[in-house]
């Protein structure tokens, strides 16, 4: 395997807020969403060339994300995908006992996946329910 | 002739800013234009009158399709349900208004439920903190008006609350603080570069997760031993340390407004509790408040409006029905998904499909399923039952209150066009629960 | 409509001079009146006590301050349900919390007191929504809300500029705003300075950058509000609360009311109300010299007729103190180290809350509950003297029982006092255990229903049984004629009526609720022409200072309920 150990941080960021008031089923959420953010050095040791397809792992599940470095950099070993239906396909549900998941600061392995489809957002939630019906 | 409708409120984030201006059209349906307001808020009000909105309540059939009912029907089948139900889970509050919220808290009491908010997955460790360690704040207009240094930790307003540095920390000019900007040093925590770090004085890049080292080494030094401080402290050097420490213990007033930063990583309530003794510390040697920067326009009004009436602001264990019971890591909405322990689960004002871990989705889902929300979203598209409803600051009014605590009047500036509003509908699902109840006693 | 009549019982009415006459109280259509026809409902009252409902005059139960201690105490919940001596759901709402009761727990245990009447001590005027949406959500009792005016902008500058035209047209601005019912003072000019980390703990001490003193600040509000003619005189919390030696705060505070006169059409006979009086009544000049100071504070009062006070007694309980003195409440904590709540408001006010336990094994504790009393014992005018603990501060209101009985019995004092560690200095610390003086009855209806109502400028409506009030009454299972010897029996008798009535419906039976009539918001409308300097001034505080527009201030009317407007006319 490719991949290597990373620290997950999943949080806001306005394009999500603006896409999720226009519809999690848009294409704006899609493309807002369905990101991993990370640090060149990171993408350059894993061979992930920008903007394409990553696969993300941790131990509650996994995702397939486009890997991108952003403007609000994060240095390496620390890696970001915007909160909502993709990050929530690997955060873990463990809560410290507070009620609150672990979105922040979890361990995932990222490997290189640039064959690999993102899915929509639908197909993730209706698929992990077993409601989907698409292909 | 369209209409200009001033002084209204922005449902998306915790500025709950009150000053939109929107324009409808004639006959009071549509929303033409939206000034004063931020990209997200415009899009709410234009979804707020979007072709495309879901008017009628839906109900999943057998072949997995969903199919219109009436609001009667639905309201029907939600009291049933809640009266089978032993342990239903109502959750969400995060686009409802009070009167919204405290409907919801009748029908929790009546059915004997448990009653949750967003909180738990945000700012509830906060409430964890504010339990063990008060909580010295102020409002947002002090913020303004007096504060000369102000600290983001763990926070990205630039992001997650796009007006909030505009209308009440960085850049406007107050009573005492007339420059504006230029007499305020701004401080960002974060381990990322974001872009409120880009606006700021000093962006200190700690090391994720360990927030709580940095909380103790300025109190440390506020004590009074910085000197016994090591070389560097989670990825922050000790010269740094040291000078930011000065810049806070000589504010004339200071702000610490933190957030999902410090929730949401490892040590949750501890980061908040370190980082409100931090506040009580510089209260010693300057003035010094402390605010958590919360996420939804209403999301503080749940806390608010519970505990007013139970006395526990989240995690509510109604099922004994003559008291509440409140111990987040028991009662709290996620933790019982993946125990698998509620048998219904009602979705109101936020969208747990989407937000929610996966793992805590798949359980819920295991039991019948409502979503009561204006919009599409990952809940409706999973739940067993959709009620749309109207959208505060849109299509209804009513009280909501700001991060601050600060309760703002919201507005209707459309017509609600045959939806319920939270409060009607909960009162009716309520008054029938009544009924069911008197019919089984 | 309905009518009642309420036979035989031992009337005490000071508001119509009856002292425990054997009499009946006709009701109709939710007012008293002198006949009702044979087709009345009979309450039977033979051998219990009959007193208008009881009027609370300072108490914080509905409000952000009070809901942040409600939030920040979890702990607080000690009775839950059929456990730990609970109560057991009666209304339509469960009951929970201690010394910050829910809303629905607080109506219901007011009205099982007998109590129908509160009047909500400090509403921060930014966060009036809030107050008004908690009225909504206690059931019962009426409930009036005073906005807080002692460290306001708008009142610096015209008071400063002595412009009193000017600030009472903002005051009556402000109280059509919020709907509000008076003018509430709390430590004037300190919570202003509590905003930099200061405080103003003489009525000399100026403000920072706002030139003015506390003394100034209280004097410009009297003469406001005579101005104004409210039906309520200024509610001052002073300088310098809580403090060793602070009684000579007090009277300096005190000695601003002479020389005014009391100016209204309501019977209010007072120009200043200075509340919960205990905590402004301390000599020494530290925690190890604390002392009494009812016997100095009290000698002023009484010989002032134009002053009112109410006690604030130590209950000796676990409780969350919450104040608009900001810099008390950090003091506060300074002592007990335990968590502390802070909410500066913009240009307004500020609070504080901290919760603090009266341990009568302290010996400051013993001392301030024999204050409290004494000041009670002391006083030569019970209409002028009222009975509170400044809820939750010295204690939760559902101890008045408990403060009604020692009142009454010197026996009860001597027990409480026997529980004490430190008895001896608790007693050469004050003048408690001296003190054999017992309040009747009577005594007891002028401090709870009858003074109240009258400094509130209510007395035609509430705390009196004279014809044409709401009929607000209690029933107390209490024989008059033969007071039981067990104190005790006072207290449990005070705890729970026979019966109360709200506008002539039984809402309370045999110490359960029964019923959850309609309830009124009472608030203060001024009537007089527009100021235009002054809606000048709000209007560029708005733009400039506030974070809230002007237009989404004031309470709007749907958030109001059920309001029921005392006017006044300014020409």
């Amino acid at each position: 395997m490719t991949g290597k150990k990373l620290n997950m941080i999943t949080q806001r960021a306005v394009e999500e807020g603006i896409a999720m008031e226009i519809g999690k089923t848009s294409r704006e959420y899609f493309d807002a969403c369905n990101i991993i953010e990370m640090n060149e050095l990171d993408m350059k040791e894993l061979g992930i060339m920008k903007n394409t397809n990553v696969r993300v792992t941790s131990e509650s599940g996994q995702v397939i994300v486009k890997a991108v470095v952003a403007r609000q950099t994060v240095y390496p070993g620390l890696c970001h995908i915007r909160q909502g239906v993709w990050a929530n396909q690997v955060v873990p549900p463990r809560t410290q006992s507070t009620g609150a998941p672990q979105y922040s600061g979890f361990p995932v392995t990222v490997e290189p996946a640039p064959n690999e489809k993102l899915k929509t957002a639908l197909q993730l939630v209706q698929g992990a329910v077993g409601l989907w019906k698409g292909e | 002739m369209p209409k200009v409708i001033e002084n209204v409120g922005c449902p998306y984030c915790g500025c709950s800013c009150d000053d939109v201006r929107v324009t409808v059209s004639d006959d009071g349906k549509k929303v033409l234009e939206v000034e004063n307001v931020c990209a997200i808020g415009t899009e709410i009000f234009k979804h707020g009158s979007s072709d495309h909105r879901i008017r009628s309540p839906r109900l999943r059939q057998p072949d997995g399709s969903m199919k219109d009912i009436t609001y009667d029907e639905a309201i029907e089948w939600v009291a049933q349900h809640l009266y089978k139900a032993k342990k239903p889970l109502m959750y969400g509050f995060g686009s409802t208004n009070c009167e919204g919220q405290a409907a919801a808290a009748r029908v929790m009491e009546t059915a004997g439920g448990m009653l949750d908010n967003c909180a738990t997955i945000c700012h509830g460790p906060s409430f964890l903190a504010i339990f063990d360690n008060g909580y010295p704040t102020c409002t947002l207009g002090e913020v303004k008006n007096r504060a000369d240094v102000i600290v983001y930790w763990g926070s990205n307003p630039a992001h997650a609350h796009p007006r909030h540095m505009s209308r009440y920390s960085i850049f406007p000019r107050g009573f005492f603080t007339g420059k504006g900007q230029k007499k305020r040093t701004i401080i960002v925590i974060d381990p990322r570069y974001t872009d409120t770090a880009n606006v700021a004085d000093y962006h200190l890049q700690i090391k994720q997760g360990h927030d709580y080292e940095l909380f103790d080494a300025f109190r440390m030094v506020v004590i009074g031993h910085g000197k016994d401080l090591p070389d560097e402290v989670a990825g922050i050097k000790k010269e740094k340390i040291l000078e930011v420490a000065e810049i806070m213990a000589n504010a004339r007033f200071g702000t610490t407004f933190f957030g999902m930063g410090l929730t949401h990583s490892d040590g949750r309530n501890h980061n908040i509790d370190i980082a409100i003794s931090l506040t009580r510390d510089l209260n010693k040697v300057a003035k010094w408040t402390i605010m958590a920067m919360r996420g939804h326009y209403n999301i503080a009004g749940p806390g608010v409006v519970w505990s007013w009436t139970f006395g526990f602001p989240y995690c509510l264990d109604l099922t004994k029905k003559d008291h509440a019971h409140m111990n987040p890591g028991e009662t709290s909405s996620v933790d019982m998904a993946m125990r698998d322990e509620v048998d219904m689960f009602i979705n109101i004002g936020t969208d747990a499909g989407a937000h929610f871990p996966i793992p805590a989705v798949k359980q819920l889902k295991k039991h019948p399923w409502v979503t009561i929300d204006p919009s599409i979203n990952m809940a409706s598209e999973i739940s067993d039952l959709h009620i749309p409803v109207c959208i505060c600051g849109v299509d209804v009014g009513g009280i909501v209150y700001r991060m601050d605590n600060v309760p703002i009047q919201f507005r209707k500036v459309i017509d609600n066009q045959g939806l319920l509003d939270d409060e009607t509908l909960l009162n009716r699902i309520a008054d029938r629960l009544d009924e069911l109840n008197a019919q089984g006693a | 409509m309905s009518e009642i009549i309420i036979k035989n019982g031992y009337i005490f009415d000071p508001i119509s001079g009856i002292k425990g006459d054997k009499a009946d109280i006709s009701i109709k259509d939710g007012k008293i009146t002198d006949k009702v026809s044979s087709k009345a409902e009979v309450i039977d009252a033979s051998g219990r006590t009959v007193m208008a409902g009881g009027v609370d005059i300072h108490t914080h139960i509905v409000g952000p301050k009070v809901n942040l201690g409600r939030e920040m105490r979890p702990e607080d919940k000690l009775f839950r349900g059929s456990f730990r001596g609970g109560i057991l759901k009666q209304g339509k709402h469960m009951e929970m919390g201690f010394s910050i009761p829910s809303t629905w727990k607080t109506g219901y245990s007011y009205a099982r007191m007998g109590y129908t009447y509160a009047n909500e001590a400090a509403m921060p005027p930014l966060m009036a929504p809030h107050v008004h949406e908690e009225i909504r959500d206690t059931p019962i009792i009426d409930i009036s809300a005073m906005p807080v005016f002692g460290n306001n902008w708008f009142c610096f500058e015209y008071i400063k500029n002595k412009e009193i035209e000017n600030n009472a047209a903002y005051v009556a601005w402000l109280l059509n705003a919020t709907k509000g019912f008076g003018i509430k003072i709390v430590n004037p000019g300190g919570t202003e300075a509590w905003a930099w980390g200061d405080n103003c703990v003489t009525i000399n001490d100026p403000v920072p950058f706002f030139d003015i003193t506390p003394a100034e600040i209280v004097k410009g509000l009297i003469e406001t509000n005579e101005y104004l003619g409210l039906p309520h005189s200024i509610h001052l919390h002073g300088n310098n609360l809580g403090n060793p030696g602070c009684y000579e705060t007090t009277l300096d505070t005190l000695k601003l009311a002479e020389g005014y006169k009391p100016k209204n059409k309501f019977g209010r006979e007072q120009v200043l109300h200075n509340t919960h009086i205990q905590f402004h009544s301390y000599k020494g000049d530290s925690w190890g010299t604390f002392e009494s100071g009812a016997r100095e504070v009290m000698d002023y009062v009484n010989s002032n007729k134009n002053i009112t006070v109410d006690i604030g007694a130590v209950t000796l309980d676990e409780t969350t103190t919450m104040t608009a003195d900001g810099p008390f409440e950090y003091h506060l904590n300074q002592l007990n180290h335990i968590k502390w709540a802070n909410v500066d408001v913009e240009l307004e006010t500020g609070s504080g809350i901290v919760p603090y336990i009266y341990d009568k094994n302290i010996k400051v504790c013993g001392i301030q509950w024999a204050i409290g009393l004494e000041i009670a014992l002391f006083a030569k005018d019970l209409m002028r003297v009222f009975l509170t603990t400044d809820h939750p501060n010295a204690g939760p209101f559902t101890r008045y029982p408990r403060v009604i009985k020692w009142l009454m019995s010197q026996k009860a004092r001597e027990a409480t006092l026997d529980t004490m560690k430190y008895k001896d200095k608790v007693i050469a610390a004050s003048h408690i255990a001296s003190m054999d003086k017992e309040l009747g009855l009577y005594e007891i209806a002028m401090m709870t229903r009858a003074g109240p109502a009258k400094a509130l400028g209510l007395s035609s409506m509430y705390g009196s049984l004279a014809k044409g009030a709401d009929a607000n009454i209690a029933i107390y299972d209490l024989d008059p004629t033969n007071i039981p010897s067990d104190p005790e029996l006072i207290e449990a008798a005070f705890q729970n009526t026979a019966y109360t009535l709200k506008e002539g419906v039984v809402v309370v039976k045999d110490k359960q609720i029964v019923a959850e009539p309609h309830k009124y918001t009472i608030w203060t409308k001024v009537n007089m022409p527009e100021n235009a300097q002054v809606m000048h001034d709000v209007k560029e505080k708005f733009t400039k200072n506030y974070t809230v527009n002007l237009e989404n201030y004031a309470v709007f009317d749907e958030h109001v309920h059920n309001p029921r407007a005392i006017e006044v006319e300014v020409a």
